[in-house]
């Protein structure tokens, strides 16, 4: 697992791919700290994580199209494959490279409350938290990313098929007024907005909801690698 | 050593290996041979764990493929069709990822790599971009990364196609030192390459094994008959008349384009004769100068040809029936094969 996940973190750094999705996640973070918390004046860095969510529906298949995809068509899975490791050891280990790569724009933004600390009163406990369920939220975006691009030999249907479902999560609220209650009611459970929302919003550590984040990102990772047993056996 | 057991891979309704049965022994030169789609790729990407077979086991080292993935990979190097190489990096990154891949311990790595390198003859690539290297070259490394954790057994899919002459001859040439000290297992649709290489060859068509063995024991045993080409200088009627004359030949047939003054011909000897020395001592005798004396029997290649148009005939006389129908027709094959080698 350690060897294929030093060979993707570094491939992303030979590459643009991981200085392309950090650069801009971290120039979008700098665009709404600097107008919602340095020119509005708003203490709580909590909020503007909220508004960079929609960068992430962007960014995240970007990082995440070519981890399968490319993989099967330049037939590299062979050595992959055929290589006396298990098939969830590759795939957790490029998970974990491509968590990394996330993980560095939103390890950046933790200067941004203690910059607003210096410059008066802030809500540390309550922007940390959020930071931790932003990166969490964006863990389950990977995961969804890493499994579409198990799917597809094209790395453009992978990216718009994971900019697609990033999508559906994201008006997953807004798409629950249209349905019966009954049924939106149990599906609500698993807005990803209102997650965030609850620790950005209401100041709530919300942990059911890093619950939800974390199980949902298992279950991707999961169905990633029966994706890849899929194709063995077909 | 691999035992594969009545491997049976299916896409849809397309039967690509149809119950293949096969027995690697150690410390040998194996060739799989088969026309283009005869289900060679398929069969090692089975043998490897690439792909999952519909039915059937592989075994190596009595490891089964399917329940105890890791110990059976460990002992297979595998160089698919395409080699499988990451083209941004270099040869140096590429061999230490796939030696860290293979669980080579930390310790050993770099002895690894430097060897696999020397035997491959990559020395003045090593810190080249793989992108950059001829095709040659990245077939080299492709091998180079199968050699990685030492394993007995190395599988090489059609390891010198798109190569150009020079560069398929250091392929093959490395192919036997590898001899020495691996059980090499190729694929190919080109004879001469098999012929050249291979102590033991497999003959495979639609999923099926049409024949085995050496490349000496299957012209023998499959050429049908014993017939010489033979040239004696001199008159045609002459020639024939003391070829004719001998103990155990059935017909005499000329053949035409000998040099001026010479004459040629196809001596059919009787089931079970070997003429070669009657041939010789007659000629003496006579003292009529033999010229030429071969084995006139089929070459593999006509081998290779007859056994895989064969069942062209007569599959396609049996389509219609789909799958099922393919069932009954290939032993027909294999039985005639099986009746020309009781008759030699």
């Amino acid at each position: 697992m350690t060897a294929v996940y030093r060979r993707e973190l570094r491939s992303y750094f030979s590459s643009m791919i991981g200085y392309v999705f950090i650069a801009v996640v971290v120039f979008f973070i700098g665009i709404y700290f600097m107008a919602n918390n340095l020119f509005y004046g708003d203490p709580r860095f909590s909020l503007t994580l909220t508004n960079v969510m929609v960068v992430f529906l962007v960014a995240i298949p970007v990082l995440t199209m070519k981890s399968m995809a490319e993989e099967r068509r330049s037939r590299t899975d062979q050595l992959l494959l055929t290589a006396p490791v298990s098939l969830t050891a590759v795939v957790l280990g490029k998970y974990l490279a491509m968590v990394t790569v996330l993980a560095v724009p939103l390890a950046l933004s933790c200067l941004c409350p203690l910059i607003i600390a210096a410059n008066g009163e802030a809500c540390l406990a309550s922007d940390y938290a959020t930071i931790l369920a932003f990166f969490l939220m964006g863990c389950v975006f990977v995961a969804v990313g890493l499994f579409i691009s198990a799917l597809t030999e094209s790395q453009i249907i992978a990216a718009v098929g994971t900019f697609a479902a990033l999508l559906v999560l994201y008006l997953w609220d807004a798409l629950m007024s249209f349905l019966p209650d009954a049924l939106a009611n149990v599906l609500g459970q698993f807005s990803f907005g209102s997650v965030l929302n609850n620790f950005a919003g209401y100041n709530v550590f919300d942990l059911g909801g890093l619950v939800l984040y974390v199980s949902l990102a298992g279950l991707f990772v999961f169905l990633t690698v029966q994706a890849l047993h899929k194709r063995r056996w077909a | 050593m691999i035992e594969v057991r009545e491997l049976v891979k299916r896409y849809g309704g397309r039967l690509a290996v149809d119950g293949l049965s096969f027995t690697v022994e150690s410390g040998q030169v194996y060739g799989f041979l088969g026309p283009n789609g005869a289900g060679k790729s398929t069969t090692m990407n089975m043998m490897t764990g690439y792909l999952g077979p519909t039915a059937g086991e592989v075994l190596v080292d009595g490891h089964s493929v399917a329940d105890e993935p890791e110990e059976a990979k460990r002992r297979i190097g595998y160089l698919p069709e395409q080699p499988p190489l990451y083209t941004e990096m270099t040869v140096d990154e590429y061999l230490e990822f796939a030696a860290a891949l293979k669980k080579v311990p930390r310790a050993d790595r770099a002895r690894q790599v430097d060897r696999a390198v020397e035997r491959t003859r990559l020395g003045e690539v090593r810190r080249r971009l793989i992108r950059n290297l001829s095709k040659g070259y990245r077939q080299r490394v492709g091998i180079a990364q199968a050699l990685l954790g030492d394993p007995e057994i190395i599988i090489l899919d059609e390891p010198t196609v798109g190569l150009d002459p020079k560069q398929i001859i250091e392929i093959r040439a490395l192919i036997r030192a590898l001899a020495a000290e691996h059980t090499v297992i190729l694929s190919s649709h080109i004879l001469a390459e098999v012929q050249a290489v291979c102590g033991q060859i497999l003959i495979i068509h639609r999923g099926r094994m049409v024949a085995s063995g050496a490349p000496a024991e299957l012209e023998r045993r499959l050429a049908g008959s014993q017939a010489l080409d033979v040239v004696v200088k001199g008159e045609e009627a002459a020639g024939r008349a003391l070829l004719s004359a001998l103990p155990g030949v059935r017909s005499v047939e000329s053949v035409p384009g000998a040099e001026p003054g010479t004459a040629g011909f196809r001596v059919e000897p009787r089931a079970g004769e070997d003429l070669r020395e009657a041939v010789f001592r007659a000629c003496a005798a006579a003292e009529r100068p033999l010229l030429g004396l071969r084995s006139g029997g089929l070459t593999l290649e006509e081998i290779f040809l007859k056994l895989t148009d064969d069942e062209e005939a007569v599959t396609e006389n049996g389509t219609s029936g789909g799958g099922p129908g393919g069932d009954g027709e290939i032993p027909a094959a294999e039985d005639a094969a099986d009746g020309e080698e009781e008759e030699a």
